[in-house]
């Protein structure tokens, strides 16, 4: 439990004035990004050092606490959101790029951060972080590397992961551990940097990671596409992929999108098509335009109804927006927006649509549709009120025919927001059992006292070693031990 | 009017269930928050404010003191609005909040004496407004400040006092409404009829840009009507939590502009402007004022968007010798930029002016820490986001600063004189004024 003894101990080993346990402060923490999940945390620590993070995990090895890493709170799966008896662990003292090797192309940076800043700070040197999720602007590195975020890129640049080669963490035990380095090769044993990318806060605390940069793209090419039928923009995904191009946006958008976006930004969006792609190549100059021509091919052999392609950086600015503010456009029609993001193979995405549409129409719910095509990756985005409990309840039941739809189609339930709070009961239902059994085991091994984001990605099942126990003090010593909680 | 009793709130001036409602959490406004920047915690964050006032509202959190004092530590810049991609409009929850804690009474002594000074004495009464102005003015004149401030006795005297000095605007030599007659005709043919707000601080503290304002309007065709005897819009009081205050100065201002026959009503002041604008939500209780006051508000508009919209263009072009051409760039106010949401008028005009390069100001939209009374109330912290107002104009040195409020222009003279730039800091009206001269 987390007791006044162990409250002590933290102040002393951060000072007072980093370990915040007002009201205001725990409910400030209370939640990230995904709708309708909060909790209060008995406190708030903002650390300063590693050592610091190690003393404070191996406290609440003893003191038995959990601990909640944040990075800026931006998570839609309720990764950062606080469990019973925890701390929350923020990154934002952690925000120094702490070196730029344009020898290497490699940078070393602390985890707090914010992506879209480091971003300004490669590419005013001309070289290129691709990851960019749609929270650029607020999300952290830590949280990217803990979720893998993707983002528009992905397609031809890949997610967070094909960009991390080594990581800085404290271990759930308390000890700090480094894994990988500047070389591009590194085979040598397990390969555990790329366990710990994507273990939303689970298995380590990142304190340092080195990521790999690209030369920067010398130019590109933006265009917007429309089509009458929803299948024609969906083959045109395919073909383009058919046709070894790799574009380094993809995107689409969906009726019930577009119709917002027009009338939230008045881009001259005819309303009355069924699917926009934004679509943009980019690398060297002679290129791009090649590829660019082509695609242009590719989307009128398809039914295209318009394509209009941008002539300068304004105008792609401008066509991109459509994309980019798919989101603002959708949150603005209702106070509640849940944005899911299930991901299936490119050439089953006209198939998802379709299910979505059914499924959203089944349970008469206001839904848009947008996402990276090019990656399978969708958000069907549910647009309600989450004061209206019978209206949520229907969307929860109409999501989990979304997340099965999609598993029958060989996909699977998020791409790229992770599992955290939200989607642990969807995992639970549909991974492979073995594979869920070590995902389990994983983590029993590396953190057997539980104390790093407890809870999150699975339930936790009580502990069975040995053998059951039958008498009843033995059952007591078991419970004693917290075997059920 | 309908009275809501939420838990932990009571009364008229309650913020709205539907609004925080509309917040989903997802964060994006919180690196635009001058306020988060600085301290990093979530609690002085939008973000984290929406949900500390759904909390009180819920009856989760008494209106405790920490509470009240996140909401006054708050610029009301609405630097956040602008991010905001679900829309929710957080400015009128803080104002809300903060008309919470004034009825209730739960600020702390020092905020509440100062507040009371300003906006219950000083401003509530244009009469005593002007009157103190007038003994600033004979006190700035005479040498007294500067003797006071050099000698150090003025910090000897009133430590507190001695920080504000250099913020205390400087006193016009003649307040604008004491010489403004009621009607002042157009040079030429008359195109528009409109109403003209001398406001307060505007009036006492930048007389002359009231003039060039009114200068560049009659050049523009326009004949500008001046109500007379006219008092604050009472914005500051309603940023401020004050709405008896607020909603009295606001039914004095409807009741000079609802006048017929006027075509539009021009605003130099981004503070007011933003007021008038939000007129039509205040008299819920009152159908009569309301309908008034919605008339006033679709008629307001900024000099900016006024002139913009019906194709104001500068005469000459200032002979700028054989030297390279002066650099101009732009501070947006946040009243302006944030709430009124005119941001490319003022620019496409001040470009619109031949012999200079425009440079865009960095984070131009970021507040420059003035925020109505912000840099009185919460002194260091608006000295702290000045600075940074100021490490951004340093890093293009420009030769001239405009921009749209009188707030702003006291705030960031200080930080020029601070920092030793020299820098001519206009206001749009007068920038255009002098683009208008033969
Ligand atoms: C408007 C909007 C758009 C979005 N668009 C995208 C998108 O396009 N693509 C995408 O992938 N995601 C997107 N997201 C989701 C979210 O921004 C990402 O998941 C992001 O990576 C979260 O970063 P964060 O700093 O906010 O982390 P948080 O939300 O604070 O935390 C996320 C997880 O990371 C863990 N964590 C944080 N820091 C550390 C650390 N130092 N060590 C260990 N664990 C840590 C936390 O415990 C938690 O489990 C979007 C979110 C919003 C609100
Ligand atoms: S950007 Fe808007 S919706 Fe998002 S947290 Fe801020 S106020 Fe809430
Ligand atoms: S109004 Fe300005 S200071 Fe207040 S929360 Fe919004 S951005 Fe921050």
């Amino acid at each position: 439990m987390f007791t006044p003894s162990a409250l002590k101990k933290l102040q002393t080993i951060l000072g007072p004035a980093d370990v915040l346990t007002s009201q205001e402060d725990r409910i400030s923490y209370s939640y990230d990004g995904t709708p309708m999940l909060s909790r209060l945390p008995e406190a708030v620590l903002r650390p300063r050092t590693a050592d610091q993070i190690a003393a404070i995990v191996q406290l609440a090895n003893e003191e038995e606490f959990a601990i909640v890493p944040r990075g800026s709170g931006s998570g839609l799966s309720g990764g950062s959101v606080p469990v019973e008896n925890c701390v929350v662990m923020l990154t934002n003292h952690w925000t120094r790029i702490l070196e730029i090797d344009e020898r290497n192309l490699t940078a070393w940076v602390e985890p707090g951060v914010i992506t879209a800043q480091f971003h300004s700070a490669v590419e005013g040197r001309g070289l290129f972080y691709p990851p960019d999720p749609g929270s650029a602007a607020v999300c952290t590195l830590g949280g990217n590397v803990a979720e893998n975020a993707g983002g528009l890129r992905g397609l031809k640049y890949g997610v967070t992961k094909n960009y991390v080669l080594g990581l800085e963490v404290v271990l759930p035990t308390g000890e700090i551990m480094t894994v990988g380095g500047k070389s591009v090769k590194d085979v040598a044993g397990y390969n555990l940097r790329d366990v710990l990318v994507g273990s939303e806060g689970t298995l380590g605390i990142f304190t340092k990671i080195l990521l790999r940069l690209i030369p920067k793209p010398e130019s590109s090419s933006t265009m917007l596409v429309m089509y009458d039928r929803l299948t024609d923009a969906a083959e045109t995904v395919s073909s383009i992929i058919a046709a070894r191009i790799s574009p380094a946006a993809l995107e689409f958008l969906d009726n019930t999108t577009i119709r917002c976006v027009e009338e939230f930004a008045h881009l001259g969006l005819p309303t009355n098509i069924e699917a926009l792609l934004l679509i943009e190549v980019d690398g060297r100059g002679s290129v791009v335009e090649e590829d660019a021509s082509m695609i242009e091919k590719i989307c009128r052999d398809h039914g295209a109804r318009e394509v209009r392609r941008a002539r300068d950086d304004g105008e792609a600015a401008r066509l991109r927006s459509a994309r980019k503010i798919a989101f603002s456009a959708l949150a603005r029609v209702k106070p509640t927006t849940i944005l899911e993001d299930v991901t299936v193979p490119r050439s089953e995405v006209a198939l998802m649509l379709d299910r979505i549409q059914e499924i959203s129409r089944k349970y008469g719910l206001m839904w848009g549709n947008f996402g990276h095509a090019g990656d399978g990756n969708l958000h069907p985005t549910c647009l309600t009120d989450e004061r209206d409990h019978a209206e949520v309840h229907k969307a929860e039941k109409a999501f989990d025919e979304v997340f099965s739809a999609a598993v029958k189609l060989g996909g699977t339930i998020t791409g790229e927001h992770g599992t955290g709070l939200a989607k642990r009961a969807f995992l639970d239902r549909l991974t492979d059992p073995p594979a869920l059994q070590m995902m389990r085991s994983l983590k029993d091994v590396m953190d057997p006292r539980r104390v790093l984001n407890p809870g999150k990605i699975f339930e936790l099942k009580p502990r069975c070693e040995g053998p059951m126990p039958r008498r009843r003090e033995q059952i007591e010593k078991f419970l004693a031990q917290g075997a059920f909680t | 009017m309908t009275t809501t009793s939420v838990k932990g709130f009571a009364g008229v001036d309650v913020p709205n269930d539907d609004v925080i409602t509309n917040c989903m959490h997802c964060g994006l406004c919180l690196p635009t928050c001058p306020t988060y920047v600085l301290t990093g915690l979530e609690r002085s964050s939008p973000r984290g404010r929406i949900r500390l006032i759904k909390s009180v509202a819920s009856g989760d959190l008494p209106m405790s003191e920490l509470f009240v004092e996140e909401m006054n530590f708050c610029l009301d810049c609405q630097a956040c609005e602008t991010a905001c991609p679900a829309g929710v409009r957080y400015g009128s929850l803080v104002e809300a909040a903060r008309a919470q804690a004034f009825a209730q009474e739960r600020e702390s002594r020092a905020t509440r004496l100062l507040k009371r000074f300003f906006l219950g004495t000083v401003f509530s009464s244009h009469r005593r407004l002007k009157g103190l102005a007038t003994l600033l003015k004979v006190y700035q004149r005479s040498g007294m400040a500067w003797f006071l401030r050099r000698t150090g006795i003025l910090a000897a005297i009133s430590p507190k006092l001695a920080r504000l000095d250099p913020l205390t605007p400087q006193i016009s030599d003649s307040f604008s409404s004491d010489v403004l007659p009621e009607v002042l005709s157009p040079y030429g043919e008359r195109r528009y009829r409109v109403g003209f707000l001398t406001g307060c601080i505007m009036d006492v503290a930048f007389g002359n840009v009231n003039m060039d304002t009114i200068e560049v309007l009659r050049r523009h065709g326009c004949e500008v009507i001046v109500p007379q005897s006219q008092s604050c819009c009472g914005s500051l009081a309603a940023h401020y939590g004050d709405m008896t205050s607020a909603r009295r100065m606001a039914a004095g201002a409807v009741d000079l502009f609802k006048r017929d026959g006027l075509d539009w009503i021009v605003m130099n002041s981004a503070g007011c402007g933003a007021f008038f604008k939000e007129y039509g939500h205040l008299f819920a209780d009152d159908p009569e004022r309301a309908s008034a006051a919605e008339l006033v508000a679709a008629r307001t508009k900024d000099l900016t968007e006024f002139l913009a919209s019906t194709g104001f263009r500068p005469r000459h072009a200032r002979p700028s010798g054989n030297k390279r051409p002066p650099r101009v760039t732009y501070h947006d106010a946040c009243h302006l930029a944030h709430t009124q949401k005119v941001v490319q008028e003022p620019r496409r005009l001040v470009q619109s002016v031949p012999g200079y390069e425009y440079v865009e100001l960095p984070e131009a939209s970021w507040c420059c820490g003035s925020a109505g009374i912000y840099n009185i109330v919460e002194h260091e912290a608006a000295m702290q986001i000045l600075e940074r107002k100021v490490d951004n104009i340093a890093s293009i040195a420009p030769d001239v600063l405009v921009t749209g409020n009188p707030g702003c222009m006291v705030q960031i003279r200080h930080g020029l004189e601070r920092r030793g730039l020299n820098v001519r800091l206009l206001h749009t009206a007068t920038f255009l004024r002098e683009a208008c001269d033969p």
